[in-house]
């Protein structure tokens, strides 16, 4: 019995911190990326603003999948009873999506634009016998090369 | 061939159209993978196991798609969209589909 407390705890523990740490650590080189990138919009309407001189279109992606880790777990599966947001697992869609979207822009490489993305997320976790829990996101859209 | 998701080509025209072709791929992750994943449920972060099994999956689809068009003798694929589904405990179907059509 206090084995088991003292095994929760430290996985808990564990789980906070490296969780926590490698969020940060994820965000900053998000935010890095996502300036560097900013001059190549990724837009959701269906045409280029304009037609003119397109040399080459192509269609490019992006996908990434995120594991929670146990703080986050036990965090949710409290919420789960009370009720309300869980925090936690809004950063981590969060971030998975900007990454997702972040690689289809590197996929995309000297393009002009991107146009008609779409944001497609699905849990892995359903399905996995041991119930891992994972989100996957991936994001697609038109590349247009000038 | 040419592969976009939106529903023309740029400074392109369309001269046939052949319908709706499709790839798909239903993948099973290994064990390895899912002991190492189960690791990093404690810890967090990417799984980059099943990042780069999915995307390679992913792929896979997306070529069985363009043999499809290919035999129809279409030369771009248009308004492609991607589906993900769990049709079984441990497995992921990739889905992939658009129209086929002659452009000159």
């Amino acid at each position: 019995m206090m084995e088991d407390i003292v095994i929760f705890l430290t996985l808990l523990t564990v789980g906070y911190a490296s969780g926590t740490w490698l969020e940060k650590r994820h965000f900053k080189r998000i935010r890095e990326r996502e300036e560097e990138f900013v001059s190549l919009p990724a837009i959701m309407l269906k045409k280029p603003l304009n037609d003119n001189e397109i040399k080459d279109v192509k269609l490019v992606n992006g996908s990434v999948v995120i594991s929670i880790d146990y703080f986050k777990k036990f965090v949710a599966s409290l919420m789960n009873f009370f009720g309300g947001r869980i925090s936690t697992y809004e950063t981590l869609v969060d971030r998975a999506r900007r990454e997702a979207i972040l690689r289809m822009k590197e996929d995309a490489g000297e393009a002009s634009e991107i146009v008609n993305i779409r944001i497609e997320t699905s849990s892995i976790s359903k399905n996995a016998s041991q119930n891992i829990g994972a989100v996957e996101v991936l994001a697609y859209g038109t590349a247009i090369y000038r | 061939m040419i592969i976009t998701n939106i529903e023309y080509i740029p400074s392109k025209e369309v001269v046939e159209h052949f319908g709706v072709v499709s790839g798909s791929t239903v993948r099973a992750k290994h064990v390895g993978r899912d002991i190492a994943a189960s690791f990093k449920n404690i810890f967090g972060g990417e799984l980059k196991g099943y990042t780069e099994l999915l995307s390679e999956s992913r792929e896979e689809a997306i070529e069985r798609m363009k043999e499809q068009a290919r035999s129809l003798g279409a030369n771009a694929i248009l308004n492609v969209r991607f589906s993900t589904s769990s049709v079984a405990a441990g497995a992921a179907e990739l889905y992939v589909y658009g129209t086929a059509v002659k452009v000159v």
